[in-house]
């Protein structure tokens, strides 16, 4: 089915393609409506415009392909599914992600991937194009976030990058460490992206966006993980 | 150098009583006791007791108490023992000083200062034993629009409500904090009571789905456990801003309690520290909570009241007046004395404020606006028995959070040691051995005595008023009066003082 979201309220919009039987939907002249397939499974979903904040959110098997920048809190605690969006997202993108991938062409704002977290089969990824602004991956406890970095002059990712991380990995693009790296989070350098999952997904980013991967995954960049699964450990004294 | 710390209590055996069967010695996880093969004799490490009582109670004859140890630096009235080895235990460690359960300082305690009104002569009581007495609440919006549909019957456009046989529910406590037992045992009580348990921000153990329909479950901002499924069984869906132990800071399970079970409920590795940021990180704002409101609302199609939990803090009625302008059904708000799995000590002994006047100073609030009907309001952090319910309610609370009260009932002594992760009844802790010593179906049974109680007595205190209904008690400040209060506390909570008549 085919929605024209053009003046309409966030609520009714949201109860049409919740209600709809039809497992594809297309969203044309969306404009800031919030909440889009929240806590939606099994449907392929087109948005055409700018959705509003928390698209996707808990979002739980939905493909969802936006042509056009999303906001704040995309994919908030989402479960499975993918997010693909061709142009740029806001702050707080894949927060507390616990499953599924959000693909991004374009740059993330502040606090992206913050407190992903990864169980055995569940395992959320964030591959982003250009760059991350500040706090990304803070407090991470697992999952795996990519920084292709296009366009970015220096390391593409903006300071503060991984305060807090006890579990994950996050991969770098480019030849600049991160500044401000906090002291628990060890970057080794690498020649070219790993083969495993870091490459597929980059591949599979790629594959997404019309782009060329060997590009991508033929230059260097630094892998980030924890030093510890327990960083305040020895902060505290049982009184 | 690590300076000796004495322990605060001492284990006294009575050595004529004393049949060195070693229970005591099996029963402690704290090693206190132990067998001396020489002396053939009990001995104990008093140094090591937290003073939980469990070889007080299990020891079949008897033998032992614990006392307060008259061990004692020289008396001072500014920097007695505690503080003396506080300053101690920071200097051997350099670490932040972490403790558990509710604020023990004696700061005032309002309920105690305010005395509950009865009927004579000109209104007669009414007899709970004989009379109805209408003990059921609902909590959610009670703002309807008056719509009709085409052919002139009422519309429903009431906000879905919690319907409560009794106004008390068990606060949040994380599985993960609590073990499966106590879990089941809340879970199961809340089912016969009608009533509902709280998970907590630890997510939901799988087992536990069954319970849905007297389940909350809480969003906090770890995120654990949350997705859709885990929405979708709850009544109702609590955002964790804040908790009235630790106002301010997040939350922080340790590694060591992340055990398989646990982990696959938090969907986080074993072993690996659970870490709730003081923040959400996505919330800055009344507008932002608005957005994280109304998500959760989308995601669960409208069909569940969302409730947002605050700490007693100073600002508390502005908080509170944003949150009832979020799109929230429900305000809980945590006082200052609320327990807790594990918080550093000194934001659990100074940081918040009582909740009475928080609840007094928020009810207020929110009638002055015009807004009161928009939200629920319910309180938690230290409700210790069914008075202070009566005189939450007459303070303008719908309902009350009970969590150290359930936990006594489960057989607490309050040692506050939860934070070590070896609560010797089966409560705080994962350790299996540890866990199984919490029957649920002996702990479910003392639950729903404890509520149950207290719901005859609160029939009783109604009853004597001249009230047959809590909804006709909430708010009713005319039946408090205070005593040993000055007058800007007796403004704060809005009563007068013993004696004033109307
Ligand atoms: S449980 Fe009592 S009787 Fe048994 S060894 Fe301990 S103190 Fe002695
Ligand atoms: S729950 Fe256990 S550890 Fe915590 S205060 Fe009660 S008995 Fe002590």
């Amino acid at each position: 089915m085919r929605i024209d979201a053009r003046g309409m309220h966030f609520s009714a919009l949201n109860e049409i393609v919740r209600s709809s039987a039809d497992a594809e939907i297309e969203i044309d002249n969306c404009i800031g409506q919030r909440y889009i397939a929240c806590g939606l499974s099994g449907k392929k979903i087109t948005v055409n415009g700018t959705p509003g904040n928390a698209l996707g959110a808990y979002l739980d098997g939905c493909d969802v392909t936006v042509r056009g920048d999303v906001q704040e809190a995309t994919g908030d605690t989402m479960n499975a599914g993918c997010i693909c969006v061709f142009g740029s997202a806001g702050d707080a993108t894949g927060y507390a992600m616990r499953g599924g991938r959000i693909f991004v062409e374009g740059n993330v704002g502040y606090r992206c991937g913050i407190h992903m977290k990864a169980y055995k089969e569940n395992k959320p990824a964030i591959v982003i194009g250009g760059k991350a602004g500040s706090f990304l991956g803070e407090y991470q406890a697992g999952g795996i976030i990519v920084v292709l970095g296009d366009g970015a002059e220096g390391s593409p990712v903006g300071n503060f990058c991984g305060t807090g991380m006890h579990g994950g990995e996050m991969y770098i693009r480019g030849d600049a460490l991160p500044k401000t790296l906090p002291p628990q989070v060890k970057a080794e350098r690498l020649e070219r992206f790993p083969e495993g999952e870091a490459a597929q997904l980059v591949r599979q980013w790629c594959d997404a966006f019309g782009k060329e991967s060997e590009r991508y995954l033929s230059s260097p960049c630094f892998r980030l993980t924890p030093d510890s699964a327990n960083p305040y450990k020895q902060m505290y004294t049982p009184n | 150098m690590e300076l000796f710390v004495h322990g605060d209590y001492e284990v006294v055996r009575n050595p004529d009583l004393c049949i060195a069967c070693r229970v005591c010695e099996r029963q402690c996880a704290n090693e206190v006791h132990w067998y001396d093969e020489t002396a053939g004799k009990m001995k104990a490490y008093s140094d090591k007791c937290v003073n939980c009582h469990r070889c007080v109670c299990l020891c079949p004859t008897h033998a032992l108490k614990i006392v307060k140890t008259d061990d004692t630096y020289k008396i001072n009235a500014n920097w007695n023992n505690a503080t003396i080895n506080e300053v101690y235990k920071q200097a051997n460690s350099g670490g932040v000083l972490l403790s558990s359960m509710g604020n023990p300082k004696p700061y005032p305690v309002f309920w105690d200062k305010m005395l509950v009104n009865a009927s004579q002569v000109t209104n007669p009581p009414i007899d709970p034993l004989r009379e109805p007495m209408e003990t059921k609440v609902w909590l959610g919006k009670r703002t309807v629009k008056i719509e009709r549909d085409e052919k002139g019957r009422l519309k429903n456009t009431l906000a879905p409500q919690l319907e409560l046989s009794v106004p008390v529910m068990f606060s949040a406590m994380s599985y993960g904090s609590i073990s499966y037992n106590a879990h089941e045992s809340l879970a199961r009580a809340a089912e016969e009571l009608g009533i509902y348990y709280n998970t907590g921000e630890g997510g939901l153990h799988k087992d536990f789905y069954k319970y849905g329909k007297n389940t909350i479950v809480q969003v906090a901002s770890g995120r654990f456990g949350g997705f859709k499924g885990y929405l979708e069984t709850a009544a109702a869906i609590e955002i964790k801003m804040g908790q009235g132990a630790k106002p301010g800071i997040g939350g922080h399970l340790p590694g060591a309690k992340i055990n398989e079970d646990v982990s696959q409920t938090r969907m986080i590795p074993r072993g690996v520290d659970a870490i709730s940021p003081a923040p959400h990180h996505d919330i800055y704002s009344i507008e932002d909570l608005r957005q994280l409101v109304y998500s959760l609302k989308e995601a669960t199609e409208y069909k569940k009241p969302v409730i947002v939990k605050i700490a007693a803090v100073h600002n508390a009625a502005a908080i509170a007046s944003g949150i009832a302008r979020s799109g929230a059904d429900i305000i809980a708000i945590d006082g200052f004395r609320g327990g807790t799995g594990a918080a550093p000590t000194r934001i659990r002994d100074n940081v918040g404020i009582p909740i009475e006047l928080a609840l007094a100073s928020v009810d207020a609030r929110l009638r002055e606006e015009g807004i009161r009907d928009d939200v629920s309001i319910v309180v938690g952090g230290s409700i210790r028995s069914s008075a202070d319910v009566v005189k939450a309610i007459a303070l303008g609370a719908d309902a009350c959070y009970i969590g150290t009260a359930a936990l006594l009932a489960l057989g607490c002594p309050l040692c506050r040691s939860c934070h070590e992760g070896k609560c010797n009844w089966g409560i705080a802790t994962q350790r299996p051995d540890l866990v199984k010593r919490l029957n649920p179906d002996i702990g479910y049974k003392r639950l729903v005595n404890l509520v149950t109680a207290w719901n005859h007595e609160i029939q009783e205190m109604m009853g004597g008023m001249g009230i047959n209904s809590v909804e006709a008690l909430r708010g009713n400040r005319l039946m408090l009066r205070g005593i040993g209060l000055t007058d800007t506390e007796l403004s704060v909570l809005g009563i007068r003082y013993a004696g004033q008549s109307l």
